[in-house]
């Protein structure tokens, strides 16, 4: 049995073996595949599940789209996290 | 933003809310659900696949079953589930798993275990790009779980397959049905799935078709007992939060609402039986009035948008009162036809786990009662059986 991730700006993120984020072509949409489970993520999601490859640190990720969107970094720090965790513990997310 | 696709329980919808992503009535379907076989070599009273079983002989090929893959990734489905029956008795499976690869779906296999499934089989299915296993267990204690399954040896067999799953690199979840007669164990069932390392587990109540209608007196639990399982399981997903998934699928026998069948009837799914008939739901040849349409005459696509048995419930038109004028109808989309069907005569009518049916409490108070009565014997799942008594 292993513990909860938890996930703070040091978090280096990356998506379980078992889940593939991948473009459907047909549908011209990106989906999250796991155990009998799809997601749907938004643009902003996309964004930041391209970067869970186990290299990219959370803070990391904040930086870049706190620059990209222009927006504060407090504000969007705790919407990825926020959002990080939210995977985690649907088992979308390990560290 | 996130869907539940459950081929197996497929009434358990765990992630609606707010992030739910709407699917229009003919947007092409999640998910394919092969049936690659009814053979299997366990016979537990609760199984859903119909009474008639199909026989080895008239099962589709592999070639037949490739194309049909070939035909869902086309149509922009994202999965595969193989099941049956037990998958595992296929010796083609391999390459099956090796073709949804291809094919770019994400492969599950769902299986029951058996002496078939061996460490090189996970081995090689791996490296051939399975991406899951759901493995199914009967109870924890090996007697009780090898009488429920009427295959001595099975449940030792389970257990060497999650082991060999894990071993493999393979994410797994651990399928628990339960029932009055193991449901007293759900707690050593939860720490079963934790030891073996699941990824996942569902704790499914057994759900009443096919064989598990005709043995509902021997599985059904008291709403006493289904209130003690749910604090059960409630308890578990917070001490076990973020560590293992658990998803419970409750009886709607004592629900106030139905269940969102299937996602909605042919809004989602694409069943293809051993045979190729493509079928809504797995339980769908129990409605006498609908027509299957086969792999072998006509692609997915056109099966999809013109076969009658998909068109029959589709949306919402073909619903009587009181689900025409009901609010929830775009969202349980009437519940279950076949348990309409099965358990009114009529598969329009209100599912009658809704308490909005005329049927609801004359059933559901029916099966209360079996629920206090000593379990009868069970009916083993063979194929060929006779039965005296039409439930």
């Amino acid at each position: 049995m292993t513990d909860r991730v938890l996930i703070d700006e040091g978090s280096v993120p990356k998506l379980p073996n078992h889940v593939k984020l991948r473009f459907n072509e047909q549908r011209k949409q990106w989906v999250v595949l796991a155990p009998e489970r799809l997601l749907v993520p938004d643009e902003t999601s996309v964004e930041i599940l391209q970067n869970c490859d186990g290299e990219v640190s959370v803070s990391g990720m904040i930086d870049v789209l706190a620059e990209k969107y222009n927006a504060p970094r407090d504000i969007i720090g705790k919407d990825v996290i926020e959002l990080l965790q939210g995977l985690a513990d649907k088992g979308f997310i390990v560290t | 933003m996130s869907e539940s696709i459950k081929p197996s329980t497929p009434q358990t919808d765990t992630e609606t809310g707010d992030d739910e992503t709407p699917v229009v009535a003919m947007d092409a379907p999640l998910a394919l659900l092969a049936e690659l076989t009814h053979r299997c070599p366990f016979q537990c009273p609760y199984c859903s696949n119909p009474l008639e079983l199909e026989a080895a002989s008239k099962e589709l090929d592999t070639a037949a079953w490739c194309r049909v893959m070939d035909e869902a990734a086309e149509m922009g489905m994202h999965q595969v589930h193989f099941s049956g029956g037990e998958p595992t008795l296929r010796k083609d499976l391999e390459e099956l798993v090796g073709h949804a690869t291809k094919t770019g779906l994400y492969s599950n296999l769902i299986t029951a275990g058996g002496t078939l499934l061996d460490e090189a089989r996970i081995q090689n299915m791996a490296k051939l790009g399975l991406e899951h296993v759901q493995l199914s267990f009967d109870d924890i204690d090996e007697k009780n779980a090898d009488h429920i399954s009427g295959y001595k040896g099975g449940h030792k067999t389970k257990l060497n397959i999650a082991k060999w799953v894990r071993d493999a690199g393979l994410p797994l979840t651990i399928n628990a049905v339960c029932h009055r007669q193991n449901i007293h164990h759900l707690e050593d069932f939860i720490q079963l799935a934790v030891d073996c390392g699941a990824d996942r587990l569902e704790v499914a109540q057994v759900q009443y078709y096919g064989w598990a209608l005709k043995n509902r007196a021997a599985f059904i639990t008291t709403p006493q007992q289904l209130d003690e399982a749910t604090a059960t399981v409630e308890a578990a997903r917070e001490r076990l939060k973020g560590t293992l998934v658990i998803d419970y699928v409750i009886p709607d026998y004592y629900a106030k609402r139905p269940k969102v069948c299937m996602g909605g009837w042919a809004r989602r799914f694409m069943n293809i039986n051993p045979i190729g008939l493509a079928l809504p739901c797995h339980a769908a040849e129990v409605i006498p009035e609908l027509e299957f349409d086969s792999v072998k005459d006509h692609s997915l696509a056109w099966i999809w948008e013109n076969s009658q048995s998909f068109n029959k419930f589709r949306g919402t038109d073909w619903m009587p009162e009181p689900c025409q004028s009901c609010d929830r109808k775009e969202l349980d989309w009437g519940g279950c036809r076949c348990q309409a069907f099965a358990l009114t005569g009529e598969a329009a009518n209100t599912d009658p786990a809704c308490d909005l049916s005329l049927f609801h409490e004359k059933i559901f108070g029916m099966a209360a009662a079996e629920a206090l009565k000593p379990p009868p014997e069970f009916i083993y799942r063979r194929m060929g059986a006779k039965f005296n008594t039409p439930h």
